[in-house]
C-alpha cells in the first residue's frame, strides 16, 4: 500500500517536472526574439556589421539581397557598448522625432478615448431600453471590423473634414473608436443597480452618481483598458500608412522598418527603446492587463 | 452575465408625478447626454461614412453618380489581384486560427496544473503582446535570413535551406510570427475560464474515477465553449491584422502568397480608386458579419445547456 502511494507520488512528480520542462521551453522560445533585441543594441556598430551586415544588403532596385555568408547570430555581445545608444539620442535627431511622433499621436487617443468611453459607457448603463442595446449591439458589430473595413469610411470623413495628412485624421476616429465603450459598459454593468438606486433616492444627481460612485468602482478597469488601447495604438502601422502621406508625419512602428543598411546597430537601439514604454507599462500593469482581457472574453453577456 | 442588472435604473416606479418620478424621467434624458459624445463620434466616423461607402459602391464614380448596381462587386471579385488577396488572407485564417485556439489552450492547460513559476510563465507567454511588431522585425529577419540560425538549425536534420521570406514558405514565417504574437492574450482567456469551472463537479467525475480524457472531453469543453468562440473570434480579427507584420517584414510588395486584404487595399487607396475600395469594404464587412454569425449560433447550440 504504501509502496502503491509513493509510486503514485513519484509518478506526479514526474508529470510535473514535465510539465515545467515544456512550460519553460516555451518561455525561452517567446522571450528570445525580445531579449536578442535588447542584446544586439548593446554591441558597437562594428560588431553587428561584421556579425550580420550582409543581412540588410541591398540591392540598386531596393530589394534585399542575400551573400552567401554565414550570419552569426550572438546573444551576448563581445563588448558592452552603448555607442548605439549615444548616437540615437544626442546625434541622429529623426529617430528620436520618430518617437515623439508615437508619442503625440498615441497619448491623446488614450485619454480621450477613455474620457468619452467613461461617459457613454454610463449612459448606456443608466435607463437601460431597447434603443440602447440596438445601438449597443452596433457598436460590437464596429469594433469587430477589421481596419480594411473602417479604415475606408475613416478616409472619407477625414477628406470631407479637411483633416487627411494632419493628427486629427487618426486621432478622431481613434478617440472615438467603440472599443473602450465596449469594455468599461461591460465593467459597469455589473455595478450593483441597488448601489445607484440608493444613491438616487438619497437626491445624489447623475453626475454625482457618475463622479462619486461610477468612477470609482472602475478604476481598475479604466487601467485595463487603458493599458489595452496603448499598447493597440503603440504598434499602429495601417492608419498612419493610409491616413498620412507625409513619412515625416509616421510613428516610429513604420519608420522602423526603412532601415537603410548602414544603420542596422542603430535599428537596433532604436528598436529597443521603443520597447521600453509598453515594457514598463506591462511590468507595472500586468495584472489590469490580465483583468481587462479575461473581461473582454464573455463577448455575449 | 450581465442581464442580470438588466433593470438598472429602471427600478425604481414611483406615482406617476411623484418627485422621484420626475427625478427618473430627468434621469434618462440626461443619460442620453453623457451617450451623446461617443454616439456624435461614431455615427461621424463610423456609421455614416459607412454608409456613403455602400453608395459608393453602388455608383460608377463619385463625380458621374449613376446606379451600375453590382458592376463594382463584378469588378473586384474578377481583378486578379483582389482573388490572390482574398485566397490568401482566407488560407492565412484557416490554418493560423485553429492552431491559434488549439495551443493558447494547450498553454492554459499547462498553467493549470500546480507548475513552480506559473506566474513566471505567464509573464512570459504574454510579453509578446506588448512589444511593438516594429521592434522584433529586425531580430525576426536575422533568424529567418537565409543563412540564418533557423536555416542552420533545420540543417541539423538534414534539411536543405530555405529562402524563407521570398518563397511559398513565407507563409510558415508568418504565422510562427502571428503566433507568437497572439497565444499569450488568449492563453490569459482560457486560464480565466477553466478557472471558472465549479471545482465540485471535477471532484465528483473524479471520484467517480473519470479518465482525464473524459474530464476534458464532458466537462471542460463545455464550461469552454463560449470562451473557445470568443478566442476564435479575436483570433480571426487579428489574423485580418497580420498585414502589419507582413508589411514591416517585407514592404509593400511582399512575396505572392503573403499578398494579403491590406495589401490590395493599400494599393487601391494609392489609386484613390473609390469604387474598389467600397465594394472590396463591404464585401469584407458582409463576411465578418456572416463568420461572426455562424460563430455566435454555432455557440448558442453547443453550450446552451451550460449557462457559463
Amino acid at each position: 500500500m504504501k509502496k502503491r502511494k509513493r509510486r503514485k507520488v513519484r509518478r506526479m512528480f514526474l508529470k510535473v517536472a514535465m510539465i515545467t520542462l515544456i512550460a519553460a521551453c516555451f518561455a525561452v522560445l517567446f522571450l528570445m526574439p525580445i531579449v536578442l533585441t535588447v542584446t544586439n543594441s548593446f554591441m558597437a556598430s562594428s560588431e553587428i556589421s561584421s556579425n550580420y551586415g550582409q543581412v540588410f544588403a541591398t540591392t540598386d532596385t531596393g530589394g534585399k539581397t542575400y551573400i552567401s555568408e554565414k550570419v552569426n547570430l550572438k546573444f551576448i555581445p563581445d563588448m558592452v557598448s552603448f555607442s548605439q545608444y549615444i548616437t540615437v539620442l544626442f546625434k541622429s535627431p529623426e529617430y528620436l522625432f520618430k518617437f515623439w511622433n508615437s508619442v503625440i499621436l498615441v497619448v491623446p487617443i488614450v485619454v480621450f478615448q477613455l474620457a468619452v468611453a467613461s461617459g457613454a459607457a454610463y449612459g448606456f448603463t443608466r435607463f437601460r431600453g431597447k434603443l440602447k442595446e440596438v445601438i449597443f449591439f452596433v457598436y460590437i458589430i464596429l469594433m469587430l471590423m477589421p481596419y480594411q473595413v473602417t479604415l475606408v469610411p475613416n478616409y472619407l470623413v477625414s477628406e470631407w473634414l479637411n483633416i487627411l495628412d494632419t493628427k486629427w485624421a487618426i486621432w478622431l476616429p481613434g478617440i472615438f473608436s467603440p472599443f473602450a465603450v465596449f469594455m468599461l459598459t461591460k465593467y459597469m454593468r455589473r455595478i450593483p443597480a441597488s448601489v445607484m438606486e440608493a444613491a438616487q433616492i438619497d437626491g445624489a444627481g447623475e453626475w454625482q452618481i457618475f463622479k462619486s460612485i461610477c468612477m470609482p468602482l472602475c478604476k481598475g478597469a479604466l487601467c485595463s483598458v487603458a493599458i489595452l488601447i496603448f499598447i493597440d495604438y503603440w504598434n499602429m502601422v495601417e492608419q498612419p500608412l493610409i491616413l498620412l502621406s507625409d513619412p515625416e508625419m509616421h510613428p516610429l512602428s513604420v519608420f522602423l522598418s526603412k532601415i537603410n543598411e548602414g544603420e542596422i546597430g542603430l535599428a537596433f537601439a532604436v528598436a529597443t527603446i521603443y520597447m521600453v514604454p509598453p515594457i514598463l507599462v506591462f511590468l507595472y500593469g500586468e495584472d489590469y492587463l490580465v483583468e481587462g482581457i479575461t473581461y473582454q472574453g464573455g463577448i455575449k453577456g | 452575465m450581465g442581464f442580470r442588472n438588466r433593470k438598472a435604473g429602471n427600478g425604481i416606479k414611483g406615482n406617476k408625478g411623484s418627485k422621484l418620478n420626475r427625478q427618473v424621467r430627468k434621469g434618462k434624458k440626461i443619460s442620453w447626454g453623457y451617450l451623446f459624445p461617443s454616439l456624435a463620434g461614431v455615427l461621424l466616423f463610423f456609421v455614416l461614412p459607412f454608409l456613403v461607402v455602400i453608395y459608393y459602391s453602388l455608383v460608377d464614380n463619385p463625380i458621374n453618380r449613376e446606379f451600375v448596381f453590382l458592376d463594382n462587386f463584378v469588378r473586384v471579385a474578377t481583378n486578379k489581384a483582389f482573388q490572390q488577396a482574398a485566397f490568401n488572407t482566407l488560407k492565412f485564417s484557416v490554418v493560423a486560427v485553429p492552431l491559434a485556439v488549439i495551443l493558447s489552450l494547450l498553454l492554459a492547460m499547462m498553467l493549470d496544473y500546480k507548475i513552480p513559476f506559473r506566474s513566471q510563465f505567464r509573464t512570459a507567454f504574454l510579453s509578446p503582446m506588448m512589444v511593438p511588431v516594429a521592434s522584433i522585425i529586425l531580430i525576426w529577419q536575422v533568424l529567418f535570413h537565409y543563412n540564418g540560425i533557423v536555416n542552420d538549425f533545420i540543417g541539423l536534420f538534414g534539411a536543405d535551406k530555405i529562402d524563407w521570406l521570398k518563397s511559398s514558405h513565407a507563409q510558415v514565417v508568418i504565422v510562427i510570427l502571428f503566433l507568437w504574437k497572439n497565444l499569450g492574450y488568449n492563453m490569459i482567456l482560457f486560464m480565466a475560464a477553466l478557472g471558472s469551472i465549479p471545482k465540485d463537479i471535477l471532484e465528483v467525475a473524479i471520484l467517480e474515477s473519470a479518465t482525464p480524457f473524459q474530464i476534458f472531453w464532458h466537462i471542460k469543453i463545455r464550461y469552454l465553449s463560449s470562451t473557445i468562440l470568443f478566442v476564435t473570434i479575436m483570433s480571426l480579427i487579428n489574423s485580418f491584422k497580420v498585414f502589419r507584420e507582413i508589411y514591416l517584414l517585407t514592404g509593400n510588395y511582399p512575396y505572392d502568397t503573403i499578398y494579403m486584404m491590406q495589401h490590395f487595399m493599400n494599393n487601391a487607396f494609392a489609386q484613390l480608386d473609390y469604387q474598389k475600395l467600397s465594394a472590396a469594404a463591404i464585401m469584407m464587412s458582409i463576411v465578418m458579419v456572416i463568420i461572426i454569425g455562424i460563430l455566435f449560433l454555432t455557440e448558442n447550440y453547443f453550450g446552451r445547456d451550460v449557462e457559463g
